[in-house]
């Protein structure tokens, strides 16, 4: 049976409380996964794991968060991303919205593209929500 | 002084379970910074004690060709301290193994009495640092692990 919206929310907050050590309170669907969270990359996989486990799910490499593109100069050129880079992102995550992102495609700028509610709207296409 | 805080391997199942123990003796320097009036195991060195055995679990799942170091300390919990001539006892499970890195929960036991619980996240550096150049040789396992693990491999107990 398919998940609610809110089902999903409730349960990715459970995974972020667990995997990154925060409050409850402080897990809001526009909260960001580096900056309001304090994730690092390791805590990305983390994530990744007990998403999988949380929702019965299997989450390729890459799906979920960029991966193959900062290290590629086709993709990123003077810390920027390039046209083809960004098609490329776009493509590979169509869970997340670049619309503010595209104006400055700056890669240190790209950990605020991941909010809580990025890792919902991924859930739900995976669960059928 | 070598950097190596297990003694023995007990029981070794490849990529899902690992327990290994720890003598604690007076003899070790540490002890008697730690403190010199009442000398207790440090937590530090036995979540140290965790990482090698499970990070030695994991390591030899993907057959020692990563290098495995400790990225995450998600949860460690003692509830008793561990004194000078106590055997510590840890068991590793395997919860996640990715091309890139690596789960395990554990379980600490004071003279077999358990007193608490110990989960790790590794990553396997060479698929992770995209970028950054380790040396060829796996400078993470080195002999002294593997001959700790070797009469498990050897004996077919796999």
């Amino acid at each position: 049976m398919p998940m609610t919206g809110d089902e999903v929310f409730e349960k990715v907050r459970e995974t972020l409380v667990d995997a990154l050590g925060v409050d409850e309170e402080e897990v809001t669907p526009d909260a960001t996964l580096t900056g309001d969270l304090g994730a690092e990359s390791i805590d990305f996989l983390d994530i990744v794991f007990r998403l999988e486990k949380a929702f019965n799910i299997k989450i390729p490499r890459g799906e979920l968060f960029p991966d193959g593109i900062f290290n590629n100069p086709e993709f990123v050129k003077d810390g920027k991303l390039t046209a083809s880079g960004l098609a490329q992102l776009k493509t590979s995550m169509p869970h997340v919205d670049f619309a503010e992102f595209e104006q400055d495609p700056d890669i240190n700028k790209m950990a605020s593209l991941f909010k809580v509610q990025t890792i919902v709207s991924y859930v739900k296409t995976k669960v059928g929500g | 002084m070598r950097w190596i805080w297990i003694d023995r391997f007990l029981e070794f199942v490849p990529g899902k379970l690992a327990v290994a123990v720890k003598n604690v003796s007076l003899a070790e320097e540490h002890l008697h910074d730690h403190w010199e009036a009442y000398p207790v195991m440090p937590m530090s060195l036995m979540i140290e004690g965790m990482a090698q055995t499970a990070g030695i679990l994991v390591g030899q799942a993907r057959g020692f060709r990563e290098k495995v170091i400790l990225a995450k300390v998600v949860k460690a919990q003692l509830d008793d301290l561990v004194l000078p001539g106590d055997q510590i006892t840890y068991r590793a499970e395997v919860e996640n193994i990715a091309p890139e890195a690596a789960g395990t929960s554990g379980t600490v036991l004071r003279n077999g009495k358990c007193i608490g619980h110990i989960d790790l996240m590794f990553s396997h550096i060479d698929q992770n640092l995209g970028g950054m150049e380790f040396p060829e040789e796996n400078f993470v396992f080195t002999g002294q692990f593997e001959r700790l693990v070797r009469p498990f491999l050897e004996k077919g107990n796999a």
